[in-house]
């Protein structure tokens, strides 16, 4: 049997909600609803009156089990597609998507834990999806996020993960600012760092991360796991996904963790 | 159907011509993996060649570095949509490695392997006849560990997940067998103009 092509579908645009001054997230109803797996993404797919069209990828930063999914896409001054959303697109509009996709960046209850997940600016969005899929079906999983963005208005699902945080067992979260001081006390500041890695580890006590999920611009990608190899966690058990291009570039120098 | 209020940022002419389907053009040059980079040293990295379990020849840096040289420039098409155009790219053609190795070809299927455990398959069709090569340098120079240095396979008629970074060996396999990405749902030849994409596409 041949295997089935993921078709393209419409979805509509049922609600935008701003993250951050930069950052939305954009709330889709897809007309055939579908389940995935926390970390997939989804291909976007715009087409103009001449049938020109743009793709584009995006996380999924919603949980399974919903009819919509949440895309959160961020305000690129060059970016085709990320200001087509950002200064078109309304409620009530459709776009095409196809997903999921994707099969490794996952987390499933089945695979348990303890989970590390490191984030770097937008790359919280698949990490958000494996945090609120542990939340809704897998509770007692420990779980720990590693976070960084640049400012405290740049923190995107800054209010949910900081209320999981105070309310959720077995969920620690290290938020650090890089860019300027941190107004509260329990985020830190600076960049994440290998005492920042190995502090947060401490709290799995005696086990390391079965999986650890990192996720962010190229370099800060290729320092934390770097860091986190040092520190012991086992080369194979390090799932990454990178941002490349423009917005690594504006990403990039931003969340990096410097050399240890 | 069209997209309410979107008119899109036209390629030229020339550009369009060259992109697939749903692919844009980047100047940069994107880091995608699965997994952290590894450091593959060259004074312990080894190619080998196998028929299944069997090996059949096998270089170290050294011998390897001594086999004929090709360089070519090709455009090179992500599955994450961007395409990069024009890589300069210097290795070993597929064609001189089986030469060097002074094997026909047993099976028409080859899974690439690298040092970090990924695989990808590619037939042996899409291998040879100056079509793919084991790339050890980048725009004139090593290739860096990020981009899949010291030695990559370069096969970029197809999409780019099919040029396994690290490799460290081509296995001739009896039938067509996925490797990483295509048993995690991407599709099992990955023609961009095809849009092959994932599974089924």
């Amino acid at each position: 049997m041949p295997p089935t092509r993921i078709a393209w579908q419409q979805a509509t645009v049922t609600a935008i909600v701003p993250q951050t001054p930069t950052v939305k997230s954009y709330i889709l109803t897809p007309s055939t609803p579908f389940d995935f797996v926390a970390g997939q993404h989804v291909d976007v797919r715009l087409t103009a009156p001449d049938g020109y069209q743009a793709e584009r990828s995006y996380s999924i930063g919603s949980a399974p089990g919903g009819d919509t999914i949440e895309l959160v896409i961020e305000r690129l001054e060059d970016g085709e597609v990320s200001l087509f959303f950002h200064e078109v697109v309304e409620v009530g509009d459709a776009v095409e998507i196809r997903g999921p996709i994707g099969g490794h960046f996952n987390w499933s209850p089945s695979d348990a834990g303890p989970i590390l997940l490191v984030g770097g600016g937008s790359g919280v969005v698949p990490l958000m999806s494996m945090l609120r899929r542990r939340a809704a079906a897998s509770p007692d999983t420990p779980f720990a996020l590693v976070y960084s963005a640049r400012r405290w208005d740049e923190v995107i699902f800054r209010d949910e993960v900081m209320q999981r945080a105070r309310e959720e067992d077995h969920f620690t979260l290290a938020l650090t600012l890089t860019r300027e001081a941190s107004p509260v006390p329990d985020v830190r500041s600076g960049r994440i760092d290998r005492m920042m890695l190995a502090d947060t580890l401490m709290v799995f006590g005696d086990q390391l991360p079965v999986l650890t999920f990192v996720c962010g611009a190229t370099a800060f990608v290729e320092v934390a796991t770097m860091l986190l190899i040092d520190l012991g966690v086992p080369f194979e058990s390090i799932r990454t996904e990178r941002y490349g291009g423009a917005e690594a570039k504006i990403l990039g120098p931003d969340v990096a963790v410097p050399d240890a | 159907m069209a997209t309410r209020g979107f008119f899109g940022r036209r390629p030229s002419a020339d550009d369009a011509a060259r992109l697939p389907p749903g692919q844009y053009k980047t100047e940069d040059f994107p880091v995608l993996s699965a997994g952290p980079t590894p450091r593959v040293q060259t004074d312990t990295w080894s190619f080998t060649l196998k028929h299944g379990p069997r090996p059949l020849a096998s270089w170290d840096w050294q011998a390897f570095n001594a086999l004929p040289k090709t360089s070519v420039m090709r455009d090179i098409h992500c599955v994450t949509k961007w395409s990069k155009f024009d890589t300069k790219w210097e290795g070993v053609s597929i064609d001189d490695l089986l030469a060097a190795a002074g094997v026909e070809a047993p099976t028409g299927f080859l899974l690439a392997h690298s040092f970090d455990g990924y695989s990808t398959n590619v037939p042996l069709a899409d291998l040879v006849d100056g079509k793919a090569m084991v790339a050890t340098a980048y725009d004139g120079r090593p290739i860096t560990a990020d981009h899949g240095g010291p030695a990559r396979l370069l096969v970029p008629h197809l999409y780019f997940w099919k040029s396994a970074k690290w490799v460290n060996g081509l296995q001739f396999t009896e039938r067509d067998e996925p490797g990483f990405w295509e048993l995690r749902g991407y599709h099992i030849y990955g023609d961009p103009w095809r849009e092959q994409r994932f599974t089924g596409d």
